[in-house]
């Protein structure tokens, strides 16, 4: 038997990419280890290794074919003793099909293949048919979790020995969210549009925006948001960034007003540890220690790179960090682990004169919060109308996670430290 | 010159001796430096010399019980000086299993006190003094633990003993103080109990063996308590003098009252504390915690390149199988390997007592802590033929699963030859398995194996034979 290569899910939540270039070729021997083709994924383009040993036999996936479902067969590989040139594809479907449709149909193998709840008396559940050949490697308490959580197994690549999944990749990969990927239908079969006569032209989604529009959907959908808005006096915090600045250009270093809300925000969060939290179905996960991600605009879209432990960092190390994490995502050069996870996000859209906005939460976070432009303002300070600068900011929680009053303790916090800066360099 | 390794194990117990194998199965060059005997305490002082002990009591104990299985023997007797011969004859067999071990797998052996001198070197000082300078690539720390002193009165080896002199007894105590009841108190306790002493168990916290589910503890306190011993639980040894025939001691019970007891010997098993000193790590700068143990990741690595810990030295639980294993993912990770950092919960813990203890997992109340709704499972050894066939219809088997998922949380077994049948939940454990696999798995008969069946159906309302 040949072995199958199938399309990786090389990020959690990938479900199809564009198998980009075929880096070998019919023929070719590979060994484990071998980068074999580069697939664009949802956020970045990426090495696909191999795990296997054989002959190249029959690729069955062009380069530069869109949308191939995670799952797909991609190529055939001869194993040792077997004639590649003897190897022909198979018929049926492993042509790379749409994926939606075939995400379909993966779930109904699933749940034909998936042992039934065991019931709690007095039958035992009947032994699980395997229905299919490609049969999926995973633990009888993943199957069961992401039975009852709505992640399709086929999208998974498993940590455990030789691929397995196990409980721990699932909860990574559902982090909390809720069942059935009811959301991927609507986008799927959105009703055509009547343009009438209206000049236009249409371009097809890539992968990134495909992602976005499912988080997106998702978020809305699920999660309950609750919107706190807080006016916050800048002058303090720009007078200090310009003192710091000055004393830090010989190290090369300039900090932005968002490096500096960026340590803010992960000090409330450590301040007002109820809001640094996810949202688990039956479960509440409270983290000690705050990775902010940083929503950056990309060509194409939107990423958020990650500055992990925000909390303890300096405000310099920040600065320099997200500089440099900056330029690798308007690169797609970001690493998987380097925009996924995250315990709360900041999105800051000052630059572009926006007052205030209410941003949309990304999941399993349990905050996100919005930043509006730093403007000088009539201000009310001791009594009298004076000028000030001032920016709104708005927090958005997930009020299933978090009360408003503990959502209001955050602001409070970041209002203190945004008006009080030195607070952030102790 | 100095000799050119990638990996110096220091210390040759089950963590360091089993990583040089796996090392030396992965084609790094490797040497391991011991300042006693290969081993390590495991094989010559603790694990297997025990157990050796503890069979002499088992069948003593049969012996004095032979009339219930329609057998005679007359006044049956010991000897104490050839049953610690044989113990310690089956610590030097095993002694020279690993030295063969050693060199079946190339694996150089340095006897005598290693030092990290500084990074990638190591300086090994031998008994006559003769030094030996090697420079490993890398250096693992495996030396292990060793018994913790009261503050107030140091085993002296004569009245006042650790494990290591209880191991090697001159003569059976006749009235035996056991400060600390955990595996290793209640291991001695036992033995000693067996023997003809009258032993008295004092413990800090408020039941006996405070790891293990509170089940099995009190099961455990009844089931002692029935064989003789005295057990004092939430009670604190406060003074403890040796004398030239015995020891006084003065106990705090759980009510606050003091009271001074003699005892001919007492038993000092109250933890361990890692061996770090003379080792090297403070001026390389490795991290370590509170407590004296060197702070790791999932893959034995210090905070200092090149320097690994694993074993007993890195911290709990302080068990042989999980030095082994800490050691092999860690030179497979050295190696360039990807092994799988292994869970904490899914290491199995085993008392070989009369009755034998074991568990594996989260007990009822830690899996609550934990936020699990549970369903438990409970079945006793009065149910299981095998068992009354045995005569040891005493103990029970507790399991413990998510009422949601169906995941095997934990399992609890105190009885006759539990330590043997643990296994079976920790390859569920690791495998993922929930209830419905564990219900459909066939257990032959007659076997004790089949109340770990009964125990699960139980926890599911399934349970077929009480």
């Amino acid at each position: 038997m040949p072995i199958e290569l199938k399309m990786p899910a090389l990020s959690p939540t990938m479900e199809e990419g564009t198998l980009a270039t075929w880096l070998v070729k019919e023929g070719d021997e590979i060994s484990s280890g071998d980068i074999m083709a580069e697939i664009e994924t949802d956020k970045a383009t990426m090495e696909f290794e191999a795990v296997d040993e054989g002959i190249l036999a029959k690729i069955l996936v062009p380069e530069g074919t869109d949308e191939v479902a995670v799952g797909t067969v991609i190529a055939l590989i001869a194993e040792e003793g077997e004639d590649p040139a003897s190897i022909e594809a198979p018929s049926g479907d492993t042509k790379p099909a749409p994926a939606p449709a075939k995400q379909e149909a993966k779930e109904e193998e699933d749940d034909a293949a998936a042992p039934a709840p065991a019931p709690a008396a007095p039958t035992p559940a009947p032994a699980a048919p395997v229905a299919d050949g490609d049969r999926i490697k995973a633990s009888p308490l993943a199957r069961r979790l992401a039975e009852a959580r709505g992640v399709d197994l086929a999208s998974l690549s498993g940590s455990g020995p030789k691929g397995r999944i196990v409980k721990a990749d699932i909860e990574a990969a559902d982090g909390g969210a809720p069942a059935k990927s009811s959301t991927a239908a609507p986008m799927a079969q959105s009703a055509p549009v009547d343009l009438g006569d209206i000049p236009h032209e249409t371009e097809k989604l890539s992968n990134m925006r495909k992602t976005i529009a499912r988080r997106l959907t998702e978020a809305k959908q699920t999660v309950p948001h609750i919107y706190l808005t807080v006016d916050i006096r800048l002058d303090a915090l720009l007078k200090l960034r310009s003192e710091l600045n000055a004393s830090l250009e010989p190290r090369g270093i300039k900090l932005s007003v968002n490096d500096l809300l960026i340590k803010a925000l992960a000090l409330s969060l450590m301040q007002v540890p109820k809001c640094n939290v996810s949202f688990a179905g039956d479960q509440l996960i409270s983290y000690s220690r705050a990775d902010i991600s940083v929503a950056v605009s990309i060509p194409g879209g939107l990423i958020t790179p990650i500055v992990a432990g925000a909390d303890q960092k300096t405000v310099s190390a920040i600065s320099t960090e997200m500089k440099e994490l900056a330029e690798r995502a308007k690169d797609g050069k970001l690493q998987p682990h380097e925009y996924q996870g995250g315990t709360a996000s900041i999105s800051n859209m000052g630059m572009f004169g926006i007052k205030a906005f209410d941003a949309v939460i990304n999941p399993p976070q349990g905050m996100i919060m919005a930043i509006g432009a730093g403007e000088k303002r009539p201000y009310v300070i001791d009594d009298s109308l004076q000028i000030a600068t001032i920016m709104s900011a708005t927090g958005s929680f997930d009020h299933r996670a978090i009360d408003g009053a503990d959502g209001a303790q955050l602001m409070q916090a970041f209002k203190q430290l945004v008006e009080n800066p030195l607070g952030m360099l102790a | 010159m100095a000799d050119q390794y990638d990996l110096i194990i220091l210390g040759s117990g089950p963590g360091g001796y089993v990583a040089a194998i796996r090392a030396s199965q992965l084609g790094l060059k490797v040497a391991i430096v011991e300042r006693e005997l290969l081993g390590g305490i495991c094989l010559n002082w603790g694990c297997i010399p025990t157990k050796a002990l503890l069979r002499t009591s088992e069948i003593y104990h049969y012996m004095t019980h032979a009339e219930s299985y329609g057998l005679s023997a007359e006044k049956p007797g010991f000897d104490l000086k050839k049953i610690v011969e044989r113990s310690r004859g089956v610590a030097k067999q095993l002694n020279m299993g690993v030295t063969g071990l050693m060199k079946k797998n190339k694996v150089d052996v340095h006897l005598g006190t290693g030092t990290i001198t500084a990074k990638g070197k190591m300086s090994v000082e031998d008994a006559e003094g003769k030094k030996t300078e090697l420079s490993p690539k890398n250096i693992m720390v495996a030396t292990g633990a060793r018994a913790r002193d009261l503050p107030f009165a140091k085993a002296d080896g004569k009245r006042i003993w650790t494990y290591r002199h209880a191991m090697v007894p001159q003569e059976v105590p006749t009235k035996l103080l056991v400060i600390g009841s955990g595996a290793i108190g209640i291991e001695f306790a036992s033995f000693y109990s067996d023997l003809g002493a009258e032993v008295t168990v004092v413990e800090m916290l408020p039941r006996i063996l405070p790891v293990e589910d509170e089940a099995i503890s009190k099961h455990m306190e009844k089931t002692l308590k029935k064989q003789g011993m005295t057990i004092m639980t939430g009670a604190g040894v406060e003074k403890l003098e040796a004398g030239a025939k015995g020891v006084k001691a003065a106990i705090k019970d759980a009510k606050g009252k003091v009271s001074e007891t003699e005892f001919s010997h007492a038993i000092v098993a109250i933890g361990i504390v890692p061996n770090t000193e003379g080792v090297g790590l403070d001026a390389l700068g490795v991290k370590t915690a509170k407590n004296g143990h060197i702070e790791v990741d999932g893959y034995g690595r210090t905070n200092v390149e090149g320097i690994l810990a694993i074993g007993d030295v890195t911290g709990p639980p302080w068990l042989a199988h999980k030095a082994s294993h800490e050691g092999v993912v860690a030179v497979e990770k050295l190696a360039g390997g990807n092994p799988h950092p292994f869970e904490t919960w899914n290491i199995p813990g085993c008392t070989y007592s009369r009755p034998q203890v074991a568990s594996v997992g989260f007990t009822e109340a830690k899996a609550k802590e934990a936020g699990h709704k549970v369903k438990v499972g409970n079945f006793p050894f009065i149910g299981n033929g095998k068992a009354i066939a045995l005569g040891e219809a005493e103990g029970f088997i507790k399991t413990v699963f998510d009422a949601e998922t169906g995941e095997l949380l934990g399992a609890h077994m105190v009885g006759a030859e539990v330590t043997e049948l643990i296994q079976g939940y920790a390859v569920a454990r690791q495998l993922e398995t929930t209830e419905a696999e564990l219900m459909e798995t066939v257990f032959p008969h007659p076997t004790l194996s089949e109340m770990m069946h009964e125990s699960v159906l139980d926890a599911y309302d399934r349970v077929l034979h009480i």
